[in-house]
């Protein structure tokens, strides 16, 4: 153990030459990995391959021009400003960003609740613990699908609507979904306000992508919760008996003792549930909020070109867990360094 | 999914299979889950209704939660028009209108399951189209129109709205992946109304949405609409705008590359026009076929009976396939009347879904 890369082999053993590459602990991980990568793009390259030569000889090669075609569809909620007129290519892209949106969002919240959580089933506090332990058992055995459903038609579709919405200065919780006051046109301030029986406000979000994050944000919680808990309780005893005696309070111990220590076992556990996260954020589609699944299905069922948009769905999903996969890759190396 | 891709995939898969069994389940899990069970099609016999035949039943996409048009009773039992030629279909087959199988299929799911034969037959209130009839679009092959739809709007009678126009900036509720979603891009942005589509992968999810008030309007078929409205807890608090923004044939559909198949489709649908156009009713066409049988002058109705000719020999059924399809379902009169018309909960009216004798559109071509 404590063995570093850069450190000197014992004596006797070819005493003062470098550690040669093969040995290296810097280069294996990049050796291994890169064998493997390179196994998996040549055998996707090689089906790849295989797919476009057949449909060549089908005569049905891959074609992306109708990217380039109008969708002919509108999506209600988008950060990029999209209309019917505009390119396939503009819908998928807006539907992207809206995929995006949630799961930062999903990430962020969950991650919160999720460590609150894991932390407070290690609180001296039994109703605290036994509440905890409850909500993690109940939220994590019971099917997403069904918890978005829940969440969508039966928690936010009751709220109120139009005038009868719930009502505080500069925040309108509706039906349709929540306003706050900003700055709107011309930068001037303004309050939610009805237009036309639709509450309009210069910032929105709908109740479709409350829905979708609240049910990302309580289903995954409850599993970053088990993780946070796991990495707290790898952590011996000794040290919270440690902390204790040193005259530490619960709160102190936690954060300058426990977690510093924990978060080592708890990164690996979270890359996996922000990856779940990610790819769970495609169930959009059953509350109606117009993510990039909702999009790709739509555009495929108008342009029939089902390979081709499977295949970019694949492709943009597999890219969005891996960026998170690298996020989460160096944040581990961050909390590793600090290990003795 | 439309066909042709589907085709090309098969191909693909079946070459690739022997070079790269182990690797290909990896990559092309989903692609594979969706094309599994495939129909090699063409060749001069068909491999469809062979499959069919061997299997004993057919098996028949339908919507499943659609009044009037294909809905699960208390007992499970399955009904409707679309329904009706299912079992039509395989009254045609087998001589029993029992023997099918269905598949509750949403809209986006539809053509995948066809495509990857999944279902032999889409009898799922799906509308005929340029780009789903093409090869290099779905790929499907239609059969004639079984009901003749428009698009329509049902909004709340309480809201007040009476046009189009005072839909501006309000949320509408579509089933995503439909005709009926671009067709209402299409006339918003013609009369330059915004609004906010709010989209769901099912029709139960649009109907319940709209239900609970999340949208002030409703859009799809009109046939769909009071269909649904039947269903609804208080169905007179709903009015259907009087806009009809598109052409709607609701059609029956089956993959293109099986055109015997497709042809049995085709000719079992026209069964039942020419049926009710020759006053053959699921009552009297026992009396039919002993006056057929009797009286050798009557040359049409013994063709059209199969009591001579080789119609059913042509189609790949069996020579009587006219009298069990009306002796199961009756004509397209009487299963219109049944299911949608006024003996139904949705009392809608034949409109152009009469006989072309009477002015409609229901026309068989002739059967010679």
């Amino acid at each position: 153990m404590g063995v570093t890369p850069s450190s000197v082999p014992p004596s006797g053993l070819g005493a003062g030459l470098p550690v040669p590459w093969w040995r290296n602990r810097r280069v294996i991980p990049w050796v291994v990995q890169g064998a493997v990568g390179l196994t998996v793009l040549v055998v996707v390259a090689f089906l790849l391959g295989n797919l476009v030569r057949n449909l060549t000889a089908a005569g049905l090669l891959l074609s992306w021009s109708w990217l380039n075609q109008p969708a002919g569809f509108d999506i209600a909620e988008t950060v990029l400003p999209f209309q019917a007129s505009d390119p396939y290519w503009r819908g998928l892209l807006a539907g992207l960003v809206n995929t995006v949106r949630v799961v930062i969002a999903g990430l962020l919240g969950s991650t919160l609740l999720g460590s609150l959580l894991g932390m407070a089933s290690f609180s001296g506090n039994a109703l605290l613990r036994t509440l905890t332990r409850l909500y993690v058992e109940v939220v994590r055995n019971i099917p997403l699908l069904l918890q978005l459903v829940f969440w969508y038609f039966v928690v936010f579709l009751s709220l109120p609507n139009g005038t009868a919405a719930i009502q505080l200065p500069g925040v309108v919780l509706a039906k349709s979904g929540l306003y706050l006051a900003g700055f709107g046109e011309g930068l001037r301030w303004m309050g939610p306000h009805l237009v036309n029986g639709v509450w309009q406000a210069p910032l929105r979000w709908s109740v479709e992508f409350g829905a979708l994050l609240t049910g990302l944000i309580a289903y995954s919680s409850a599993f970053i919760a088990e993780v946070v808990r796991g990495g707290i309780a790898a952590v011996p005893k000794g040290q919270w008996e440690a902390a204790s005696s040193l005259g530490l309070s619960w709160l102190q111990t936690l954060r300058q003792v426990v977690l510093p220590q924990a978060l080592r076992v708890i990164v690996p556990g979270l890359n996996t549930q922000y990856i779940s996260l990610a790819k769970n954020s495609s169930l959009a589609v059953a509350v109606g909020f117009t993510d990039l699944y909702s999009v790709s299905e739509t555009t495929l069922n108008q342009t029939g070109r089902a390979v081709e948009v499977v295949l970019l769905l694949l492709g943009t999903y597999l890219a969005l867990d891996l960026f998170i996969s690298l996020l989460m890759n160096g944040l581990n190396r961050l909390v590793q360094i600090r290990e003795r | 999914m439309p066909s042709p891709s589907m085709r090309g995939l098969l191909i693909t898969l079946s070459k690739a299979g022997s070079r790269a069994r182990r690797a290909a389940p990896l990559v092309l899990l989903p692609v594979l889950l969706a094309a599994c069970a495939p129909d090699g099609g063409g060749g001069i016999q068909s491999s469809k209704m062979a499959t069919i035949k061997g299997r004993g039943k057919l098996i028949c996409g339908v919507d499943g939660s659609l009044p009037g048009f294909s809905f699960v009773g208390p007992d499970g039992s399955y009904s409707g028009l679309d329904v009706d030629v299912c079992k039509a279909m395989a009254a045609a087959l087998f001589g029993d209108p029992g023997k099918v199988e269905y598949r509750n299929l949403n809209s986006s799911e539809r053509f995948a399951a066809l495509a990857s034969g999944e279902v032999d037959l889409l009898s799922r209130n799906t509308t005929m189209t340029l780009s789903r009839d093409a090869a290099g679009g779905n790929g499907l092959s239609f059969a004639p129109p079984t009901f003749y739809d428009g698009q329509g709007v049902m909004v709340p009678t309480a809201s007040g709205i009476k046009t189009l126009k005072d839909l501006a900036g309000k949320p509408i509720c579509v089933e995503s992946g439909t005709t009926t979603e671009l067709n209402l891009a299409d006339r918003m942005r013609e009369q330059n109304i915004p609004y906010t589509p709010l989209k769901f992968q099912t029709g139960d999810q649009t109907y319940a949405a709209y239900l609970q008030g999340r949208c002030v309007a409703v859009t799809s078929d009109r046939s769909q609409l009071a269909g649904k409205r039947s269903s609804f807890p208080s169905p007179d608090a709903h009015t259907l705008l009087p806009d009809v923004m598109s052409k709607e044939p609701l059609t029956p559909a089956t993959v293109n590359a099986d055109p015997v198949w497709s042809d049995a489709v085709r000719w079992t649908v026209n069964t039942l026009f020419q049926a009710e156009e020759l006053g053959i009713t699921k009552a009297n066409i026992a009396a039919k076929v002993a006056e057929a049988k009797a009286n050798a002058n009557q040359a049409d109705l013994r063709r059209f009976l199969g009591v001579e000719g080789e119609f059913g020999k042509q189609l790949g059924l069996p020579a009587d396939f006219v009298p069990k399809i009306i002796g199961a379902v009756g004509n397209y009169g009487e299963i219109f009347d049944r299911n949608v018309g006024p003996g139904s909960r949705l009392k809608l009216d034949r409109g152009v879904n009469k006989q072309w004798k009477e002015g409609g559109l229901i026309y068989s071509p002739p059967f010679r």
